[in-house]
């Protein structure tokens, strides 16, 4: 909210300088944004005289003037059709930023330089007139600054307020809480207006068909109006705070309603079928033109204003165009309400039609606020309107929220706010900002909030009034006094964090993508339709079409990620993330979460140096990848198996693993699909890995126990093997291994060889096995006997042969 | 004679020891074997013995004669060899070959860090569900069903009851459902909010901290946040508490701390302000306690919630906040 300090002057007294007043109220919990001076854009405007006018050679309707500004004089190209030799106006120089927001440079008009522009009324927003360039006093002297020669100043707060201060969007209830801070009082211009009187009760009628909607309605009448432009002084107000100034009528409920934060509506009276007021909730289907000229269809339980036989206005919101003030109008109701929050904040809602006026009365105006802002209005109206109030006002009020009272404790306010204030200190912060303090016992007081404070519920509300107003900064600073405990760590976090120092010391960057994907990244992976991960949760409101549904994987945020980087000529990429996936559940569920951990690898192997040739990452790099964290991480019991074909849809048949622990998936790794690669536009192969974390986690062992280091030493002996191609040579390694054979300490594969001389369809693979006893060094004999039985019934098992 | 020409010879030894280079190595070789040296002198000195010791001297002085030259000979080939000539040299300043290295994200860093301040302070770390009811992430944190509060927060529906979490504070409500205090407890994670622009992405991360005990204090919290500001940055960074609105703090406090750009003098990163809001707190609403079932006025305790994303790039001095998420490596890498 913008305010204006010349305003809030009118209602108290202010001797701080703006920024010291900025800084009181943001400190008090009205956070000013910003402190501008409402005249700044005038800075390049000066009072400037018109030397001469000649024809623009090159137009009709445009001059070329002289135009004296003291120092020197400029060359001006004008339109306005009163220009005229000897006159004084306000010429804009280049720089210049209108209220518009153009900005104003020098240009060639028509093949005519123009160094600064003559400037109208209503483009400097000092008036409305758009009929030619203003006319300056001849008094002023040419050459000064405008705002300096108008007596033009005035300072502006923006003013972020919370949503639980509606008692402080208006500028009486921001004078309020300055006049707190500064310890003066406000003065209101209010101007009660009897209430008595049958006039107007003769000539409308006010009937509320929603009462738990529409509380209280009030109306004036003012009739034998003048609908005219408003008064300087009326539309500089309004200008100020950033409204249109639109006629003298609507621009008095537009000033009451910032001066007193209360919405109010005028209508033409005689426009109001039957003339009078029926406060009615809306029909489903029912269509209104509200006056922005939109065709609103409403839905039940939104309230109209209806007269007779229409609806006239929504409530609270925005009126209609069938009954708004125009030029000829001459007698108007004004309304001023209390509408039901709730209500006016939901067809808010379900319009899409935020106003002044339902920003207001959806964060609560004050149930107590309605006659009073009636009766300035009416005044004002009367007066620049030239007309007459009805005596009289209809009032019709049924339960508005009552006012709180609340027992405070001293005890209890010290005790949350850890001071040590009396009950007198905490009774005066609160006098201060209008609550009625009442003394009950030695420690607890009853608090009446005044009306407007509709925040103020609860003990602790009036706690944080007693914290603001004597400052946060005056608080205390303690520490709390809580037992030494502490809980057991979360494993998880832990873990999670040494899988990433991990992957970072294989060279892996972490990335974090958005966890958004776009529904059609299940097609670009060539999911199966029945795959899991096509049940999506899908979001109601997504800012684009790429982030149309939570990730259901890792991948498409990675390959994204990686995309970017290589259209940046960074060829090779080492990514991973840690990160939920999302699985949907059914509607109103929460989806599954899964935490995954998911990599690639593409480019090349090692980064480029000048001593090791640069060859391309492959299937076996990123397999290390995975062996080593497994290997970090101190997990046994992973085994890497063919990816059955088309098991997985967006990896390379042929060229990928699964990840099995306990027989159970627990990831995979291998090359990604080309036409996956195609449909994110990669050109390079691309190497991924995907983890369930979940399962990981827990397979991570918590109790590590040391073994002894061996004594004796280990011999090795080497078995080579021709088998069928497609062998896995793992299973080799499984076949001994689950030989169980007790002197075997360690199996490793040293040669897979599948070329000449060796026959076509088969592969020789050659292992060491090592060789130790805990007890003895090893006598040769002794392994050569078990290597020997060792080999010969892994030939036998594989159907094997030995190289020639 | 036996006994000199041995000191002699253990001399040697001992100086060649002591020899530093080769021409200290030079000097001795003069000292002893030179035409005026000691064993040169020794060995001329054998004529003047008697005749029957002559033989035995001779032999004696003789073999340390070599054993001296042997060794003086061993010790600049020692020399030599450890100052390698010029033909062995390598050229130092090529890169070597370099391990892979890889970097944590930023986010990850800065969170990780705050963790560890609070962890430091006695925290637990709790950590939940991203995509959250509409009962977990307002209605029990006092956000009624069409609040104007509701709209301090631009949510992402996934129904008319589940959103995506638009803050961590959800976790206050399942951690105290499920603790009686002492709670002590910070709660990092990803939130989503519909808006994009150079300060809003739609996804970032928050964390969240909770304090409740029996006689948790407002100061109590100044305490702690001033702890923690003050090991996040540094002692000297000045901070200041001003009022401000959470629906599930009462009273509620947004921190600031002097702009870390200007000092307080005033910049763009601050708007002029001087300061920097960097997390908003305060003292749990009682109305929370009413809905995880705490005995009425028994606790008190504070929470407080900030955006990991807003420290990273006060301490960085990144200005927009959607670096984070394109994972450009040349931006990774420099964390």
């Amino acid at each position: 909210m913008k305010v204006s300090l010349n305003w809030l002057k009118t209602i108290v007294p202010i001797e701080l300088t703006p920024d010291e007043l900025a800084a009181a109220l943001t400190m008090a919990g009205l956070e000013v944004e910003a402190v501008f001076d409402r005249f700044a854009y005038l800075d390049s405007v000066r009072v400037g005289r018109v030397v001469t006018v000649k024809d623009h050679p090159n137009a009709d309707r445009l001059k070329v003037c002289d135009v004296d500004i003291g120092d020197r004089t400029l060359t001006v190209v004008c339109g306005a059709p009163n220009v005229r030799a000897g006159m004084l106006s306000p010429i804009a120089l280049p720089g210049t930023r209108f209220p518009d927001d153009r900005i104003l440079k020098k240009g060639i008009i028509r093949g005519v330089a123009s160094e600064g522009m003559l400037c109208s009324e209503a483009e400097l927003e000092l008036g409305t007139d758009t009929s030619g360039i203003m006319t300056l006093d001849d008094t002023l002297i040419k050459g000064e600054v405008l705002s300096k020669a108008l007596n033009l100043s005035d300072t502006m707060l923006e003013i972020d307020l919370t949503p639980n201060r509606p008692d402080c969007l208006s500028i009486i209830g921001t004078a309020r809480e300055i006049a707190a801070i500064v310890k003066k009082d406000i003065s209101r211009p209010d101007t009660p207006l009897p209430v008595s009187g049958k006039e107007i009760h003769e000539r409308t009628s006010v009937m509320v068909e929603a009462p738990d909607l529409c509380p209280r309605y009030a109306a004036r009448i003012i009739e034998n109006i003048t609908v005219a432009p408003s008064p300087f002084w009326l539309q500089e107000r309004l200008r100020s705070v950033g409204l249109r100034p639109i006629n003298n009528i609507v621009d008095i409920t537009n000033f009451v309603l910032m001066e007193y934060g209360q919405p109010l509506h005028a209508f033409d009276l005689d426009r109001l079928e039957e003339q009078r007021i029926v406060v009615r909730a809306a029909t489903e289907g029912e269509v209104f033109t509200t006056l922005d000229n939109k065709e609103r269809p409403l839905i039940e339980d939104m309230l109209l204003i209806c007269d007779g036989k229409k609806p006239v206005a929504i409530a609270g919101i925005m009126g209609g165009l069938n009954s708004e003030i125009e030029a000829d109008t001459r007698n108007v109701l004004l309304e001023s309400a209390y509408f039901n929050p709730v209500s006016i904040r939901k067809t808010s809602k379900k319009l899409g039609l935020n106003t002044d006026a339902s920003h207001r009365f959806e964060r609560g105006v004050d149930p107590q606020g309605t006659l009073v802002a009636l009766d300035r209005a009416a005044r004002l109206i009367a007066d620049v309107g030239n007309g007459r109030i009805l005596d009289g006002v209809v009032d019709v009020c049924g339960n508005l929220p009552p006012s709180q009272t609340i027992p405070l404790s001293t005890k209890e306010t010290n005790r949350l706010l850890g001071t040590s204030f009396s009950r007198t200190e905490i009774c005066d912060f609160l006098v201060s900002v209008g609550f009625h303090v009442k003394e009950d016992t030695e420690d607890t007081i009853s608090v009446t909030a005044p009306s407007f404070r509709v925040d103020v519920k609860r003990p602790e509300d009036l706690m944080e009034e007693v914290a603001r107003l004597s400052g946060y900064d005056h608080i205390p600073t303690t520490y709390p006094l809580i037992p030494a405990e502490a809980k057991i760590p979360q494993v998880t976090l832990h873990h999670r964090r040494k899988t990433k120092t991990i992957l970072n010391g294989f060279g892996f960057d972490e990335t974090i993508n958005y966890s958004f994907m776009d529904k059609l990244d299940c097609d670009r992976l060539l999911l199966h339709t029945e795959d899991h991960r096509r049940s999506l949760v899908k979001i109601l409101n997504p800012l684009t079409e790429d982030q149309t549904v939570m990730r259901s994987t890792l991948l498409p945020g990675l390959l994204k990620s990686a995309r970017r980087n290589i259209s940046q000529q960074i060829k090779t990429a080492r990514l991973f993330e840690i990160g939920k996936a999302f699985i949907g559940k059914g509607k109103n569920r929460l989806p599954d979460e899964i935490e995954m951990l998911a990599g690639l690898w593409t480019g090349s192997r090692t980064d480029a140096v000048w001593n090791v040739p640069e060859v391309a990452c492959d299937f076996y790099d990123l397999k290390g990848v995975v062996e080593g964290l497994f290997k970090a991480l101190k997990i046994k019991s992973v085994t890497f198996t063919r990816m059955p074909v088309d098991a997985c849809p967006y990896t390379k048949n042929g060229s990928a693993a699964l990840i099995l622990a306990d027989d159970i998936p627990l990831g995979l790794v291998g090359e990604l699909h080309p036409r996956v690669l195609k449909n994110y536009d990669l050109k390079q192969t691309v190497f991924y890995f995907e983890l369930d974390m979940n399962r990981l986690y827990g397979m991570i062992p918590q109790d590590l126990q040391a073994k002894p280091i061996p004594r004796y030493p280990a011999t090795s002996r080497d078995v080579t093997v021709i088998v069928d191609q497609d062998i896995e040579s793992s299973s080799l390694l499984a076949f001994i291994e689950n030989l169980k054979e007790g002197l075997v300490e360690q199996l490793s594969i040293f040669d897979v060889f599948a070329e000449e001389p060796i026959p076509a369809g088969k592969k020789s693979v050659s292992f060491r096995i090592v060789y130790r006893s805990h007890e003895e060094t090893l006598e040769d004999h002794t392994v050569n006997t078990i290597h020997k039985q060792l080999s010969e019934r892994l030939i036998a098992h594989f159907n094997a042969a030995l190289p020639e | 004679m036996n006994k000199h020409i041995e000191q002699i010879h253990q001399d040697v030894l001992e100086s060649l020891g002591k020899a530093k280079n080769a021409e200290e190595i030079q000097a001795i070789s003069v000292q002893y074997l030179g035409r005026k040296g000691l064993i040169t002198g020794v060995l001329k000195g054998i004529s003047q013995l008697p005749k029957e010791e002559r033989p035995k001297a001779g032999k004696k002085a003789n073999q340390v004669r070599a054993a001296v030259d042997k060794a003086i000979q061993n010790a600049l080939q020692k020399i030599a060899t450890e100052n390698m000539s010029a033909g062995d040299t390598i050229d130092v300043s090529l890169p070597g070959r370099l391990p892979l290295t890889g970097s944590l994200h930023p986010v990850s860093q800065i969170q990780q860090e705050i963790c560890d301040i609070f962890g430091r302070l006695g925290f637990d770390v709790a950590e939940g569900p991203e995509v959250e009811s509409d009962y977990y992430n307002f209605e029990a944190l006092n956000f009624p069903k069409n609040h104007p509060a509701r709209d301090m927060q631009d949510t992402f529906f996934v129904s008319d009851d589940v959103v995506l979490r638009t803050h961590t504070s959800p976790m206050q409500i399942r951690i105290m459902e499920k603790t009686t205090p002492p709670v002590r407890v910070v709660t990092p994670g990803k939130v989503f909010r519909c808006d994009s622009d150079l300060t809003h992405t739609p996804m970032f991360h928050q964390v969240e901290g909770l304090l409740v005990d029996a006689d948790i204090s407002f100061g109590d919290l100044k305490g702690i946040l001033t702890t923690f500001i003050h090991q996040m940055f540094d002692e000297k960074t000045s901070l200041r508490f001003r009022p401000s609105f959470f629906p599930f703090t009462e009273p509620s406090a947004e921190v600031d701390i002097l702009c870390v750009m200007c000092r307080g003098a005033g910049c763009r990163i601050c708007s002029q302000t001087g300061w920097l809001e960097i997390l908003g707190s305060g003292m749990v609403h009682p109305a929370l306690y009413e809905n995880v079932g705490y005995p009425s006025g028994k606790y008190t305790g504070f929470a407080f919630g900030m955006g990991v994303e807003r420290i990273a790039m006060l301490k960085y001095g990144i200005d927009d906040i959607r670096k984070f998420f394109e994972n450009d490596i040349r931006f990774l890498q420099q964390f």
